[in-house]
């Protein structure tokens, strides 16, 4: 029962990575997207909102790659900008969960005994709920408001962080080197930041990187019911719900922004994966 | 003791409960408009009226306390957006159908799910496992409301062999059932199979195998009791995700259950069914989670004698 970093093995941990084709592959391939999505204002064919009713939805060809929408908007365009907001939705909403879930279980571990057993019970409970719910309500009480969006789901996915973070600081509270300092009389803050933060780091990054697919999912997911991102804005989960309304006729519309959202959520599984494969060895034994 | 267990799990719920609603009335509250700001614009004091009516004027606390009240005697308001019906009538008529969909679609995940996790972990880094596992892979990255569209284009608009929506014959079902089922089957196969495969590296198992059992039994049997622990206990969070994704599912293919009840209470700010469905879900999933966990003590004699964990 150690911590994964305890014994520095990072160096051997980022080899492990990098043997790891399939993780190192979707590591690029998510870089590649990120910084498409990123620069889309500057790379994107045409821009995101122009209209063009004259052209119409016209399947893809040479000057639309992946055709344009009924309103003769690049879809190409649509998705590098949808992207920006899936990937930030994505990003920001698990920054959130992260500070959220880490300050809770460190708290709760740090205390330790019914304290502990309180406040880990109250997560048990809040994850059987139908969170979902609680999210789409707040997304349409602060309705277009996007980084209300990232609060709400962020505010639901710290569950399991908080949860494994827990474990761990019960594992570190009584380690000798943080016994220690507590006997040198360092401060709880100082402790928190000397010591639990960097030896969590690992386990953190490893869990932010499997919490991203998940709220990535929760967005598209509100959004695909209509009650998330609102035009003129986009995001993958709308683009998807817009492509489902007229499959029929225009099946290039479900199917690019389908594809390129599935391909994000492997890669991300893929680099999750393989992140705790090789830096926590004892989680994929488990 | 047994007996102690439940009833402390049972009573656990009633603040848990008490808490969605006070939390859903104010965020309900909170959505900008009201129920009856839609459609035709009423002269207001026909407005204020059907607000002294329904008690919308008074101010919320009050309202929240007359709606508890009311709800300990198991009423949930009347509609306001169907007037003349109840939502305890509205819920009610939109249960069976729900229930019906998320119970074909557990089944479903069941029987895909566990044993092709089964059948991967007995031959692990083969075709055999990795064929399935990458097909699973793709089941959780390829979310229902990509499936279903998917589905619906393949099934019903090219091959024509399902209606792309409606209710009411068993044909009706399948498209919904089968998308839901296999987003939920993918997880429960990846699960199954690190769990059974840990199970099969036990003693226990080399010594089924070594005593001469066939090799369907070993597994079927031996590892995959031991095995299933776990995948019991995510049946829990699999009935949360099978609520969400009905939500996607029923609007998808305009199955008249609950989760879509709930997407049209939202845009009609109908503020007594949204609390209603909100409940329902909490107390059913809170439910749910209890006989997964009675379930799993019956399964394993120690987690009972042990008693939560």
């Amino acid at each position: 029962m150690s911590a994964p970093t305890a014994l520095g093995p990072t160096e051997t941990g980022w080899q492990r990575f990098r043997k790891d084709r399939a993780a190192v592959f979707a590591a690029w391939f998510l870089l590649a997207i990120a910084a498409a999505c990123l620069l889309s204002p500057w790379i994107a064919p045409y821009p995101y909102q122009k209209q063009d009713l004259a052209l119409g939805a016209v399947a893809p060809c040479a000057s639309h790659w992946f055709g344009t929408d009924i309103l003769g908007r690049d879809v190409l365009s649509r998705l590098l900008q949808g992207g920006a907001v899936s990937l930030g939705v994505g990003l920001v909403a698990t920054v959130v969960a992260l500070v959220f879930g880490v300050l809770y279980g460190v708290v709760a571990g740090q205390a330790g005994g019914l304290v502990e057993r309180a406040m880990m019970r109250t997560v048990d409970i809040l994850s059987t709920l139908p969170l979902t719910l609680i999210v789409i309500l707040c997304m349409v009480v602060f309705g277009q408001n996007i980084w209300m969006i990232f609060l709400a789901v962020g505010g639901v996915s710290w569950l399991t962080m908080s949860r494994i973070i827990c474990t761990e600081t019960v594992s570190l509270k009584n380690r000798q080197f943080v016994e220690v300092s507590v006997a040198l009389g360092q401060s709880k803050v100082g402790v928190f930041t000397h010591h639990y933060l960097p030896n969590l780091a690992g386990i953190i990054a490893i869990y932010a990187t499997l919490t991203v697919p998940g709220v990535m999912m929760l967005e598209a997911f509100v959004s695909f019911l209509g009650l998330g991102v609102q035009a003129p804005m986009t995001s993958w989960g709308l683009m998807i719900k817009d492509g489902a309304d007229i499959m029929e006729e225009c099946p290039w519309l479900l199917i690019a922004p389908s594809v390129v959202f599935a391909l994000t959520l492997l890669s991300l599984n893929f680099v999750g994966d393989g992140l705790r494969d090789a830096f926590d060895p004892r989680a994929s034994k488990k | 003791m047994r007996y102690g267990y439940l009833f402390t799990r049972l009573a656990e719920m009633l603040p848990v409960l008490l808490i969605v609603v006070v939390a859903t009335f104010f965020l309900a509250h909170a959505v900008p408009g009201g129920p009856f700001e839609k459609d035709r614009r009423m002269p207001p004091e026909v407005k204020k009226r059907l607000e002294e009516y329904y008690g919308l004027d008074k101010p919320l606390p009050s309202q929240l306390v007359t709606y508890v009240g009311n709800l300990c005697k198991g009423d949930l308001g009347p509609s306001l957006k169907y007037p003349g019906w109840s939502v305890n009538e509205i819920i009610g008529s939109r249960i069976p159908v729900s229930v019906q969909l998320g119970l074909s679609a557990l089944l479903l995940a069941i029987l895909i799910g566990i044993p092709v996790g089964v059948l991967a972990a007995s031959r692990p880094n083969t075709w055999l496992d990795r064929v399935p596992m990458g097909f699973t892979l793709l089941g959780i990255c390829v979310p229902s409301f990509v499936l279903g569209p998917l589905f619906a284009l393949v099934f019903a608009l090219g091959l024509g062999w399902f209606p792309p929506c409606g209710w009411g014959s068993p044909i009706h079902f399948v498209l919904p059932a089968l998308t839901l089922g296999i987003v939920t089957a993918a997880p429960l196969a990846r699960l199954t199979r690190g769990k059974v495969i840990e199970a099969g590296n036990q003693d226990y198992v080399r010594t089924a195998r070594a005593k001469g059992l066939p090799e369907g039994r070993v597994w079927f049997v031996h590892a995959l009791r031991n095995g299933i622990l776990p995948v019991v206990t995510y049946l829990g969070p699999a009935a949360a995700g099978l609520v969400s994704g009905s939500f996607v599912v029923e609007s998808l293919f305009d199955v008249p259950g609950l989760g879509r009840l709930f997407v049209s209470s939202i845009i009609n700010r109908d503020f007594t069914l949204i609390l209603g469905t909100t409940l329902v879900y909490a107390a059913a999933l809170l439910v749910l989670n209890l006989v997964a966990d009675l379930a799993k003590a019956a399964l394993d004699p120690r987690v009972a004698r042990g008693g939560d964990r």
